[in-house]
């Protein structure tokens, strides 16, 4: 491939990744409008709420991951030490939470 | 044959050789403070809500105008500052300086206006008399998860503007090159996303009607 070719191809490639990261935008720009249409309608329990939002925000966040932090483009063994590991400690963080409503059922005695 | 499986075994990726990751050492020191940082967040976030569903009735003090109206027009900001960061990360990968350096500027400017938008939040509420242990709604911890987890990302954010003012500054002198702006760009992405959770999680589920 001849140098100019090799510009051209960067070039286009370059425009590809534009619109790429355009539609990841526009997709976080949706859902965010998509939680906030949620709080002002109000229909739901606080913690319907709550798991709809979280499952909006994770997906929210795997969108900047995989494609402004660009994770999805690098090789597997870094997305493998990264990902797994946060996902179990966060999880872990998890079990203080039943002590949370022992203070509301069982009093402070 | 045994050498040439021991020379197959060094070509996979999970031998690792000299280059495991295939990132540098910059890229691979800022994505282990990210992890570190997201657990945090991840623990602040998890006191907050321990702290809400321990006490009574959480205060909702938000209202559509002005905290959840200038709420969204900060989320559209840190997007939006995401979105230029992307495109400066391209324009340096081109070697394009002035590009590279208007693109973080933009950025920067839509994590001043965060700030600006958000401080003026606080002094809001300030006004209405929520200090860290006491508010006028009843929990008195309210302002203290509110004021630690909103204080915390928003030093975030301006250490964030402060990296990439250094990093705008170096640019066109060359001092700062492709991988710098990609490492700061990981940073500011990773401040972005820790507000996705923020946003909902304090501001939405404490939505206090028109």
């Amino acid at each position: 491939m001849d140098t100019a070719m090799e510009t051209a191809a960067a070039a286009r490639h370059g425009h590809e990744s534009h619109r790429l990261y355009l539609w990841v935008w526009l997709y976080l720009l949706g859902l965010t409008a998509l939680e906030i249409a949620l709080a002002l309608v109000d229909v739901f329990s606080t913690m319907v709420m709550l798991v709809i939002l979280m499952a909006l925000s994770i997906v929210k966040a795997g969108l900047i991951v995989a494609y402004f932090m660009h994770l999805r483009f690098e090789r597997k063994s870094l997305v493998l030490s990264l990902v797994p590991g946060v996902v179990v400690v966060i999880s872990l963080l998890f079990a203080f939470f039943p002590d949370s409503f022992r203070i509301l059922e069982l009093g402070t005695q | 044959m045994a050498e040439a499986t021991a020379g197959q075994a060094i070509a996979t990726e999970w031998d690792g050789g000299a280059f495991p990751y295939a990132v540098g050492h910059k890229k691979l020191g800022m994505w282990f403070f990210i992890l570190s940082d997201s657990l945090t967040f991840s623990a602040l976030l998890i006191a907050y809500s321990y702290v809400r569903a321990a006490s009574g009735t959480w205060p909702t003090p938000f209202h559509l105008w002005p905290s959840i109206a200038m709420a969204t027009v900060m989320t559209g900001l840190l997007l939006s500052s995401s979105l230029t960061m992307v495109m400066a990360v391209a324009a340096a990968k081109q070697s394009d300086h002035r590009r590279t350096v208007r693109y973080i500027l933009l950025t920067m400017a839509g994590g001043l206006g965060f700030l600006v938008l958000h401080l003026n939040e606080w002094a809001t509420l300030m006004a209405e008399g929520v200090r860290f242990s006491q508010n006028p709604w009843g929990v008195p911890l309210f302002g203290a998860t509110f004021f630690a987890l909103t204080g915390l990302h928003m030093i975030h954010v301006a250490s964030g503007v402060i990296y990439l003012g250094v990093i705008a500054a170096g640019v066109p002198r060359g001092r700062f090159g492709y991988e710098h702006v990609e490492v700061s760009g990981l940073y500011w992405h990773f401040v972005d996303l820790v507000w996705m959770f923020i946003f909902p999680l304090v501001y939405l589920l404490s939505f206090g009607g028109n």
